[in-house]
């Protein structure tokens, strides 16, 4: 079983990325690629180069060297329009980074009316069915210190989900949250996952990994050790370094 | 950046050390077009804009009469050490009024953000005096001072001017720079506090040790703006009769009905406070830095 066959050119293509801050190489030689519907994830320790990796899919830092193709567009390009490209990936951080001085409503409209000029009543009804989606439709009215963690993740996945994006980054969105939240955003995930989202997903749920991974790719030291689906890499895997990692999880009791 | 083929950290699963591919070479050739491209931008609207200027003054009917009365250059050094002279007493009252000032603003923005009922009374005071000389114009403070204080013959000998000028400006500062540092206080998140008196500190102890050090970090910036705005405002104390810079050039300016003092005593101030503004932008720039740092971590 290969996991990845689903048909279509690659959403989404590394090819040996590197990116160092300083004398620290975070990524040295990164190759990934992401078919359209699929879902890629990424574990490994803190500092492995997860979140370094997704800052630079979306230009938030620039690579040292290598390939990023966005729909076959090199995003790293210097020519390259980093508005535009953002505005087809979506991104939820692990700290939220909701707007505190606008409602749960304005927060997922803004870009939609300042970006892409829609309509205030078209953006409110997009938003609003959205938050119906993910159980939140009485919230958009709220200001987001007054929601619960879980709530707040799940209003900024909207938020990026509202400009309709070709792409999904999810940097480690539950690591912030107690165990109970941290479900109702991993459903959130999952419900994306049934419609054909494209997604790549840091994450430390290797549970979760599991359930939504077509690929799981192990990082460690800013090199992919392993990767395929996730039977063969967390059920069975072969690298050391990985069993390693492994190992100590589920000491940890995260497994 | 790691522009030469740098070898990666020990024991680095990379191997061979890297060398940039075409790609990589291209996206730089780009880049220092686009900076090429950039810096003649620069370059081209500075020119215009500058060049304009300069025709636009140089060309006017008048100019010839300002550039006597204001750049005269040869009476310009002539003046010079007299108002050095004068400088030296703006610069030296400024010390010892920033001085003065960081103490007693210190202490009335501790006594504003203290809880303890103790201190009640102290509190209601020290609010009352912020209220009042930070709504109040500099220079009313001084005439006020300068001339009231004298009026009640406290001591057999009248007190200087210089001593009563400086005392009014020192208390009007202390008020500004008190609300200033009373923010930076309010804006240490109330869970620092917790942590520390959690441990045991004391409620002295937590501020001295957790919440000042947080505070007035976050506070340099708008103080190093404050002080910059005060050596200027020292010079305001010439309305009282001493004879500082800004007075010193007036007296030279009435000699000899030439503007040229003025322009000199603005450059001994720009001399000062240009460096203090761009160190100011400079810790401005360490602080944003630091606390993104701390947000992306």
């Amino acid at each position: 079983m290969t996991g990845i066959d689903r048909a279509g050119a690659p959403v989404l293509e590394l090819v040996d990325v590197r990116k160092s801050f300083g004398h620290d190489v975070v990524l040295q030689g990164v190759s990934l690629t992401v078919p359209e519907h699929s879902v890629t994830v990424l574990i490994g320790a803190s500092g492995s180069g997860k979140s370094t990796l997704l800052r630079c899919i979306n230009q938030l830092e620039r690579v040292d060297d290598g390939l990023i193709l966005f729909d076959g567009q090199d995003v790293c390009d210097p020519r390259a329009d980093v508005d535009d490209i953002r505005q087809r990936i979506g991104i939820v951080f692990q700290s939220f980074n909701l707007f505190p001085h606008m409602r749960v409503i304005d927060n997922i409209t803004l870009a939609l009316r300042k970006v892409h000029g829609v309509a205030k009543d078209e953006a409110e009804a997009r938003a609003l069915e959205l938050l119906s989606r993910f159980s939140l439709a009485d919230k958009a009215q709220q200001y987001p210190d007054r929601l619960s963690g879980g709530q707040q993740q799940r209003v900024a996945i909207v938020r990026a989900l509202a400009v309709q994006p070709r792409l999904m980054l999810f940097d480690e969105v539950t690591s912030a949250l107690d165990p109970v939240l941290v479900n109702e955003v991993l459903s959130a995930v999952r419900e994306l996952r049934s419609e054909g989202m494209t997604m790549v997903i840091a994450t430390h749920e290797m549970g979760f990994a599991t359930q939504v991974a077509d690929e799981v790719c192990f990082l460690a030291g800013g090199v992919i050790h392993e990767r395929g689906t996730p039977q063969q890499v967390i059920e069975d895997p072969q690298d050391p370094d990985t069993r390693e990692f492994l190992r100590r999880v589920r000491e940890a009791g995260r497994l | 950046m790691t522009q030469n083929p740098s070898t990666g950290p020990a024991g680095s699963p990379a191997g061979p050390v890297w060398v940039p591919s075409e790609a990589e070479l291209g996206r730089r050739r780009i880049r220092k077009a686009q900076d090429r491209k950039r810096a003649l931008i620069a370059a081209a609207s500075s020119f215009v804009i500058i060049g304009g200027l300069v025709l636009l003054v140089g060309t006017s009917q008048g100019w010839p009469v300002v550039r006597q009365t204001f750049f005269d250059v040869q009476y310009g050094w002539e003046i010079l050490p007299l108002l050095l002279e004068a400088f030296r007493l703006n610069l030296i009252l400024w010390v010892i009024a920033a001085v003065a000032i960081g103490i007693i603003s210190m202490l009335l923005a501790l006594v504003r953000t203290s809880t303890s009922p103790a201190l009640a009374p102290l509190r209601f005071l020290a609010t009352v005096y912020v209220d009042v000389f930070r709504g109040t114009p500099l220079l009313l403070v001084i005439y006020l001072i300068g001339f009231g204080i004298p009026a009640l013959q406290l001591t057999e000998r009248p007190i200087p001017v210089v001593v009563l000028g400086t005392t009014a400006v020192i208390i009007t500062y202390a008020a500004y720079v008190a609300e200033v540092i009373r923010s930076g206080i309010l804006s240490v998140h109330p869970s620092q506090r917790a942590a520390a008196r959690s441990l045991g500190l004391s409620h002295f102890q937590t501020l001295r040790h957790v919440v000042l050090p947080q505070a007035i970090r976050r506070v340099v910036p708008p103080l190093l703006n404050d002080l910059v705005a005060l050596l200027k405002d020292v010079g305001l104390i010439s309305v009282l009769g001493v004879v500082e810079v800004i007075r010193q050039a007036q007296i030279l300016t009435s000699k000899s009905f030439n503007f040229t003092p003025y322009v000199v005593a603005s450059i001994l101030f720009l001399i000062v406070t240009i460096p203090l503004t761009r160190l100011t932008d400079r810790v401005l720039e360490r602080t944003i830095a630091r606390q993104n740092a701390q947000g992306s971590a």
